[in-house]
């Protein structure tokens, strides 16, 4: 049985469908990563996984259990942790007391007492912002901003990574190692779901993808499958073969929220 | 029957006043999300002008009606969406709660100012006409105003339903984004919402003024009314809102006929629309957890404890320096500055680390002062048995809302505060009503402290202890993860983090703190009534605590001095009364946006000084050099006052406008 089952959710705003009929999983030692245009349905999805959105209908399992209705901090507990794509970092606080203040609130009471700094430390290390240490969180570079939001995620020993959009403010080369991060990551036998835009990325590091468009999952498989699927091809990835073009998803997908919208 | 009858035709009539007025209030929050506090006082200032207009100038009603209704108020409210309140609705809720009060403030000031307090009539609308239905006599003013709260709902749902701009608030309350895409403009939709909000403010103002009474403060919070109806729809149902209205209108008026005019229960009625309001809030589901807010708020520094213990040592040796020979009457108002700045201390806990708002911080003090008052022989363990009461309190409060957050939250501190107002604290066993209660000096290790001068310097040491705590709770883990919850509720969330409890912990601490304050300064005082712990007056400490800056102890004790100075000077200037009000409010407007306040102010100077200082003296002094050398190095990061503890903070909103074109690329 997966770590994390999401059975056929569906979130309406108002009129809108945002996410029509999700169903797909995450499982130890995976990197299953969620793709497609924006307002495709992905953020809502981590959100009713996580308890920051209730959905309309459906169900989430993890660890075999029925969380739909459990509390946002109740599923951390049992081994969730996620970051944001709109940055959540704790502005005020260096960036050394953001991932303190997650192993604070990990350890629980016990751990209100003391926190290892050493933990911190090496949750700093191992993301790479170790230099960024000592500085407020809301005067780092973005890119880093969402590494340390990873680096709070990781001191609290989570079974179950969500990441909404990792790579986007890093540059190359940080990518590559933050590749190679999550793919250590997964080895150690964590579960990773990943929203990304970055396809270079997805296509290396991902062993199951699962294609959004409208809120309905189109499409779901390894990287070689997703990449040979038609309605992938057609909706989203046909123009992209290189880095360029894929900039041109932006006014694509003003035109394909719209009637999404209307109806 | 005929009485009942009689009633609910009474009922039915201020019910509409109320569904007009709060239609008013949902038309704002719903389409911009900021919740105006100051709606009853915008319906107060223009209930005046109305008079200002229709009686001082005599001008015909009808066009007193147009100017007021027509050009003024929409004008108004144009201009406080377009400068004052755009982009609130996406600041913190602390940050929009404090603008708004700042402008309830203001307003009264700008009241006060131009309409000096004389007797002023406004009668109503053709005070002469009646109908006789059955036994009973309905008045041509409550017709007119059951008319007009129909009319308003018959062209608030046209508006909303067969216009496109209609439809546009209707979107924007939805996902302003969403409506921004579409083409349409959302700040269009906001200042027409703010322009008809406002006129509807106006309109219930003026229809309630004859019956009030042209009072700046009774109009002013009539609008809790407002809230409570506002809020069985949620804050954005419009026919719930006219149905919990004229609820609360029909139940307030079958309370007047019906309960007994003496005894505990009579105390229900003034407070129904707090109950109800109170009520309501306990009802309301779950609050969600918001993403992607302004982050990195609380940039005030924090000082090492030595550093802090150093400044408190001066502190009170300027205190003892400065109350030397001092008169009775001036040490009264120097324990009154440190009673204040003890009060604000609790705010910089709850509001400038928390992020949770309290618009009823002296309630709590009074709590504390009626529970001292009630000690025999007032010593340090009934200090601590006081505060513990107090922080009983203050978790009674917040326990019942406990699953929600900001804005509800705040309101139900206003809801307990006009409870305490205008029924506890009248009560016989408390101070009864507009009664006074004797409070004897605190002993303090078997010795009394009979002399004022004395007890000042007590009550400086108090404070001072209070600030080193409050310090030492912010460096610590305690005080980390206040800071977090307050920069990202729904980070603390993923991360595992149950904020109900602690958020009911830190309510209790904090009206703890309050409520020791409040028992010192009953002690101070020898006698103590309801009076000095008047619910409006919260709101003032909560203004100047934001403008001396709600995130350091040293914008706590300059409000507090400032605070105690405030009635004083209104005092002394009576005509220039009013215009204190507009400037506090005012300043809070200006000010709310960044909660460090002066005091930030005053620390970048301070390191401004230091900065142009430190070179000239090591020029001239040299054996000096090594020594500051060393400190540099050895002040790790967060560690020092003045020096460079925590990098600058950039201006709010910085991080999202940068993480938006990074996302332009997707």
């Amino acid at each position: 049985m997966p770590l994390l089952e999401v059975n056929d959710v569906v979130v309406r705003f108002g009129g809108v469908t945002a996410v029509n009929q999700a169903r797909f999983t995450a499982d130890e030692r995976r990197i299953t990563g969620l793709i497609g245009p924006n307002g495709a349905g992905k953020t809502t999805c981590f959100n009713v996984i996580t308890g920051l959105q209730r959905p309309t209908s459906g169900s989430v399992r993890f660890g075999g259990r029925d969380v739909t209705r459990t509390a946002v901090h109740r599923r951390a507990r049992r081994g969730m942790a996620r970051t944001f794509q709109r940055l959540e970092a704790f502005g005020s606080l260096t960036v050394r007391d953001n991932v303190r203040v997650a192993l604070d609130i990990a350890g629980g009471f016990g751990g209100l007492m003391r926190s290892s700094s050493a933990r911190v430390d090496e949750a700093l290390d191992r993301v790479g912002i170790s230099e960024y240490a000592a500085e407020r969180a809301d005067s780092i570079p973005t890119g880093t901003a969402r590494l340390l939001e990873l680096a709070r995620c990781l001191v609290g020993d989570p079974k179950l990574l969500l990441l909404d959009e990792p790579s986007s403010g890093l540059d190359e080369s940080e990518t590559d190692a933050f590749g190679e991060l999550l793919i250590a990551l997964a080895s150690e036998g964590k579960a990773i779901l990943m929203v990304e835009h970055d396809m270079d990325l997805v296509m290396t590091v991902c062993d199951d993808i699962h294609v959004l468009d409208f809120g309905e999952i189109i499409c779901s498989g390894s990287p070689a499958e997703v990449r040979a699927d038609a309605r992938v091809q057609a909706a989203y990835l046909g123009a992209s073969d290189t880095d360029e073009t894929q900039h041109d998803l932006a006014p694509l997908d003003a035109t394909t929220t719209i009637p999404a919208v209307t109806s | 029957m005929s009485g009942f009858f009689a009633f609910v035709v009474l009922g039915v009539f201020t019910g509409a006043a109320y569904a007009i007025a709060a239609s008013g209030l949902v038309l704002t929050y719903a389409t911009t999300r900021v919740f105006n506090i100051a709606h009853g006082a915008f319906g107060m200032v223009l209930a005046f002008a109305f008079w200002d207009f229709s009686v001082r100038q005599g001008l015909p009603t009808w066009l007193s009606l147009v100017l007021v209704l027509g050009v003024v108020a929409p004008a108004i409210g144009w201009f406080i969406q377009r400068f004052v309140t755009r982009g609130l609705g996406d600041a913190p809720v602390s940050v929009s709660l404090v603008v708004t009060v700042g402008l309830l403030v203001g307003l009264i000031g700008v009241a006060q100012y131009l309409w000096p307090p004389e007797a002023r009539i406004l009668m109503p609308f053709r005070p002469e006409t009646g109908y006789q239905v059955g036994s009973t006599y309905v008045t041509a003013h409550q017709l007119i105003t059951i008319v007009c709260s129909v009319l308003v709902a018959t062209l608030l749902y046209l508006l909303l339903n067969r216009t496109r701009v209609g439809t546009a608030m209707r979107a924007s309350v939805d996902n302003p984004e969403l409506l921004q895409l579409f083409g349409g403009r959302p700040d269009r939709v906001a200042q027409l919402a703010w322009a008809i909000g406002i006129s509807l403010a106006a309109l219930g103002g003026i229809l309630l003024a004859p019956v009030v009474g042209l009072d700046y403060y009774a109009l002013t919070l009539l609008v809790i009314n407002a809230y409570a109806a506002a809020m069985l729809g949620r804050l954005k149902s419009l026919p719930l809102t006219f149905a919990g209205a004229m609820a609360l209108g029909i139940l307030e008026s079958l309370a007047v006929g019906y309960l007994p005019t003496d005894g505990f229960i009579a105390g229900i009625r003034p407070v129904i629309p707090a109950l109800f309001l109170f009520l309501l809030l306990v009802l309301l589901p779950q609050a969600q957890l918001r993403i992607g807010q302004v982050k990195g708020i609380v940039s005030a520094p924090v000082p090492s404890l030595l550093r802090a213990a150093i400044s408190g040592v001066v502190l009170l040796l300027v205190v003892i320096v400065v109350t030397t020979g001092m008169s009775e009457a001036n040490l009264l108002l120097v324990g009154t500055a440190a009673t204040f700045a003890m009060v604000m201390l609790s705010l910089v806990l709850l509001t400038g680390y928390g992020g949770h708002v309290s618009l009823a911080q002296l309630t709590f003090a009074g709590v504390g002062a009626l529970t001292y008052s009630k000690l025999a022989e007032p010593n340090l363990y009934g200090l601590v048995l006081t505060t513990l009461i107090a922080a009983g309190v203050g978790a009674l409060v917040a326990l019942p809302v406990l699953r929600l957050t900001g804005l509800y939250l705040a309101l139900a501190t206003l809801a307990f505060g006009v409870l305490m107002d205008k029924m506890i604290f009248q009560e016989e066993w408390a101070f009864g009503y507009n009664g006074t209660l004797p409070a004897d000096r605190l002993s303090v290790l078997g010795v009394k402290i009979e002399s004022t001068s004395g007890y000042v310097l007590v009550m400086v040491v108090f404070l001072v202890l209070m600030s080193l705590a409050v310090l030492a709770l912010r460096r610590g883990v305690v005080g980390r993860l206040l800071v977090a919850m307050r920069d990202s509720p729904s980070a603390c969330g993923t991360l595992g983090l149950d904020q109900r409890w602690f958020r009911v912990g830190l309510f209790a601490l904090s009206a703890g703190l309050a409520g020791l304050a409040g028992a010192l300064f009953a002690g101070l005082r020898g006698t103590i009534g309801a009076a000095d712990f008047q619910f409006f007056n919260s709101l003032p400490l909560l203004l100047l605590a934001v403008v001396f800056g709600i995130t350091s102890v040293t914008g706590a004790c300059l409000g507090g001095v400032g605070l105690m100075l405030l009635p004083e000077l209104q005092a002394n200037n009576p005509e220039l009364a009013g215009l204190f009000f507009v400037v506090l409010g005012f300043g809070a407007v200006a000010l709310g946006r960044d909660p460090n306040g002066l005091a930030n102010q005053l620390f970048r100077l301070g390191r401004w000084v230091r900065g142009q200082a430190e070179p000239w003296i090591r020029e001239r002094i040299p054996v000096w050099a090594p020594n500051l050398a060393d400190d540099e190095e050895l002040e790790p990061v967060g560690l020092d006052l003045i020096g460079e503890p925590l990098p600058a903070p950039r201006a709010a909103g910085d991080l999202v406008a940068e993480e938006e074109t990074s996302h332009a690329t997707p």
